[in-house]
């Protein structure tokens, strides 16, 4: 039993290695309706991510913003593969899954300005945000914290004999916290039906991969343990909606833990007061120019004549209406009652 | 209508920066992402990025220029269709937008320190805990515990424990003994040794809707699982604005056992008795053992059950009922008395009693509080003694800086101050690691006969 598990994380591993579709198109197994989906998702992201950038530069927002412009295609691609009654968690770079689970902008944005109508009642912030209603379990401000807990969600999964499965989000930084090795150990022992999603934008901070990891392959990260794990092009969003049905797939079916690394960047900086010494504005720029999983689908959605030219303003048009909104309603939702200060501490 | 472009705050305490240069001229197009300036602060150089699209009508703030406020306009964006027409009809905004600081917040109902010979306080009474006439047994702490958890377990198939050696071996001090039995594999987990990773997934699950019961082999190893405790278990209701919850219990032995050393051998009562969102109970007798036990298991909140390794194999009566829940954060009169209140929790409670009989034969009748709840702290039950007897000391095996003692200390003096005729005094562990060597270790433990002293200290009899 023991060696068919050593072999099939092998075999799933080396089979994999190369990014799926990285650099040209992939061809398209989504219909139409997915793909302009995928666009919008993206899309709404992105632009909630640069207000809620541009609205930190006039104080509206405090303390530590973490923005995930650049990564959109692998919350998006991920959530496609996934029933709203699975369960997501993550770190705290969290506003893309968020909107990704269907959370609401204006709640998000109303808590990132600490107001009243944020998803915490303006008590959590920009890192710790819930929302039962969609399954999303945080929003976790200690890097590695989300990786055990994330497992206990598929533990009660198991136990409560649902078919559900857990998506439990970390990224670079985090692969190398002990905590993790915890988690991929039991999760593997008990088959929890959980997919460790490794989102590996190079920098954990401003600490590159290389020069923080004896292995720098995250995927292999669970062989010792028997998880199998599959490299993914996270620029790409078809890649990753594909790797996610599969590793979905094998996770529900009862065959325990899957790791799916994917490569991505992030173009800002690691939260908002990031001087970026660590890398080249040029390798910003390159990745910006050649890599954008919202450029590279906008191109193949002309191309194959999913929408037209117009059609796509459009839609650009709607989502910044929608983020106007938001940003009206996290301007204007008052600050939490001082009475809030004593409450939700214990039932 | 043209838009203006704001200095940005590029840190959580910027208030102003230089505008260092500019990377775009007037006239230029730029779309959402373009590099539109670069500003200096005192950490570091960083860019301004445009968010919408549009053509620079206008620099108002030029390169180079020192101490630009944030949220002073630094150019004005027109939009798709406008010129520079649009911009005459523009006045920029002179003074910046005020951002909000944590000055201006109103100030929050705290509940201010102020002196207050008003207050009054009445003491918990817990007689009618057990009903008159109810059979009683004698059993174990351990028996008591094992038998709390079988009867959640049958009521409730949320409830699971998990922990090293917790299922096959029987529990490592035997408390989950015929558990396994009873309820299988599915509901008693054996985990590896590895506190912070099944910390976190009993949390986890605990969020999910199970009710999860984490057994630490001791309160030692917790250490390495404290910040899942902490920080996921206690803030998670909180910080979701009341959202998520997570009804689990963390329990095990905690304190010095026998001959373990430094490592093996603390308290960790005042530790979790600081955080709010916890629950921390840390009970003396089995009957409390099992009633506190049930109820922490049924509480919506992370609930530490601090239990000790040399009371496991103690008796005490424990009352024949078909389902035995005590009230969480409410203390119980162990010994009544009018000289002394003797306050203590746990394993401290074995000093504290026997001091108690040993004074009782010099004619100085102590009263003995057994905290049993160390968060909520009963105080009420504690204040209304002091007011009565005018006196305090207070035992635990725990350091003393910053120990429990320590609190109840600062809260006598602050409700009592008036009731007291002598200082509070605190009997603890000694402030010093544990030693391995027996006559250290004792040395190192509180003793009944450093209750007895400070007892008569405070009423001025020695």
């Amino acid at each position: 039993m023991a060696r068919q598990a050593a072999s099939r994380a092998k075999s799933s591993a080396s089979t994999a290695k190369k990014p799926a579709g990285g650099g040209k198109k992939s061809a398209p197994k989504f219909t139409p309706e997915q793909i302009r989906k995928f666009y919008y998702d993206m899309l709404l992201i992105r632009r909630f991510e640069e207000k809620a950038g541009q609205i930190y530069g006039m104080g509206l927002i405090g303390g530590f913003c973490h923005l995930y412009i650049g990564q959109e295609a692998v919350v998006v691609g991920m959530k496609s593969a996934i029933t709203d009654d699975d369960a997501v968690i993550t770190s705290y770079r969290d506003h893309g899954h968020m909107l990704a689970c269907g959370m609401d902008p204006k709640g998000v944005m109303a808590e990132l300005t600490g107001r009243e109508g944020g998803y915490s009642k303006g008590k959590g912030g920009s890192m710790h945000m819930f929302s039962k209603e969609k399954n999303f379990y945080g929003g976790h401000g200690i890097v590695g914290a989300c990786v055990p807990l994330g497992t206990g969600l598929a533990f009660s999964q198991k136990y409560q004999d649902s078919n559900d499965i857990t998506l439990c989000y970390m990224g670079d930084g985090t692969a190398n916290q002990g905590q993790v090795y915890e988690s991929f150990n039991m999760a593997e022992l008990w088959s929890l039906p959980v997919v460790y999603v490794i989102e590996n934008n190079e920098y954990a901070m401003g600490t590159s991969v290389k020069r923080s990891s004896a292995q720098t392959q995250l995927y292999k990260r669970g062989e010792s343990f028997n998880v199998p794990g599959e490299q993914v092009d996270g620029m790409d969003v078809f890649a990753v909606a594909a790797a996610g049905r599969k590793a979905v797939d094998w996770v529900r079916s009862g065959k325990g833990p899957y790791i799916l690394e994917m490569k991505t960047y992030r173009y800002r900086g690691h939260s908002m007061s990031d001087p970026a010494k660590y890398r080249s504005k040029e390798e910003v720029n390159k990745k910006r120019a050649e890599h954008d999983p919202i450029d590279h689908l906008r191109q193949t959605m002309l191309d194959d004549k999913i929408n037209t030219e117009e059609e796509l303003k459009e839609v650009d048009r709607k989502i910044k209406a929608i983020i106007a909104d938001a940003v009206e309603f996290a301007q204007n939702s008052p600050e939490p009652q001082p009475e809030e200060l004593y409450t939700d501490v214990v039932a | 209508m043209p838009t203006e472009i704001l200095m940005p705050a590029l840190s959580p305490t910027m208030t102003e920066g230089k505008l260092a240069r500019w990377m775009v001229k007037e006239g230029d197009t730029v779309s959402s992402g373009d590099v539109l300036a670069e500003i200096e602060t005192d950490k570091a150089t960083m860019e301004v990025e445009a968010v919408d699209e549009g053509k620079i009508g206008k620099i108002l703030i030029a390169g180079d220029t020192d101490n630009v406020a944030v949220n002073t306009p630094i150019a004005v964006l027109l939009e798709e269709g406008e010129d520079a027409g649009d911009l005459d009809d523009f006045k920029a905004s002179a003074a910046p937008a005020p951002a909000e600081k944590a000055e201006d917040v109103e100030e929050a109902p705290a509940p201010t320190p102020r002196v207050s010979t008003q207050e009054t306080h009445d003491a918990y009474d817990a007689s009618g805990e057990i009903p008159a006439g109810t059979e009683m047994v004698k059993m174990t702490v351990r028996e008591a515990l094992r038998d709390a958890m079988a009867e959640e377990m049958r009521k409730d198939d949320r409830v699971f424990i998990m922990g090293e050696e917790v299922a096959e071996y029987q529990g490592a001090y035997k408390v989950t003994q015929g558990l396994l039995d009873e309820f299988g594999a599915r509901r008693v987990i054996d985990t590896p040794i590895t506190e912070h990773g099944f910390a976190g997934i009993g949390v986890g699950a605990a969020f999910h809707g199970l009710r999860p019961i984490v057994e630490f082999m001791t309160f030692n190893f917790a250490m390495q699982a404290i910040d899942q405790i902490v920080n996921s278990a206690a803030k998670t209701r909180y910080m979701s604005g009341g959202q998520m919850e997570s009804p689990i219990v963390f329990r095990g032995p905690n304190g010095a056992a026998s001959r373990v050393a430094a490592q093996h051998s603390q308290c960790y009562a005042s530790w979790y008795s600081h955080v709010p969102g916890l629950v921390v109970i840390a009970p003396h007798t089995a009957a409390d053992a099992k009633g506190l036990l049930k109820a922490a298991i049924r509480n919506p909140n992370p609930v530490i059950f601090l239990e000790n390794e040399i009371l496991y194999g103690q008796s005490f009566e424990v009352p024949v009922m078909d389902d035995f829940v005590l009230p969480i954060g409410k203390a119980k009169i162990e010994r009544a008395g009018d000289d002394v209140t003797i306050v203590s929790f746990g394993m401290g409670m074995r000093y504290a009693l026997e001091a108690a009989e040993a004074l009782s034969s010099d004619g100085i009748n102590a009263e003995v509080i057994d905290l049993r709840t160390l968060r909520p702290m009963d105080m009420e039950t504690v204040l209304a003694s002091v007011r009565k007897t005018n006196r305090c000391v207070t035992v635990e095996e725990g350091w003393p800086q910053s120990g429990v003692g320590a609190e109840i200390t600062a809260q006598i003096m602050h409700h009592a101050f008036d009731y007291l005729d002598a200082p509070v005094l605190r009997v603890t562990g000694k402030d010093v690691p544990m030693p391995y060597a027996a006559n250290l270790e004792k040395l190192a433990l509180p003793h009944a006969d450093e209750v007895v002293a400070a007892a008569k200290s405070v009423c001025y009899r020695d």
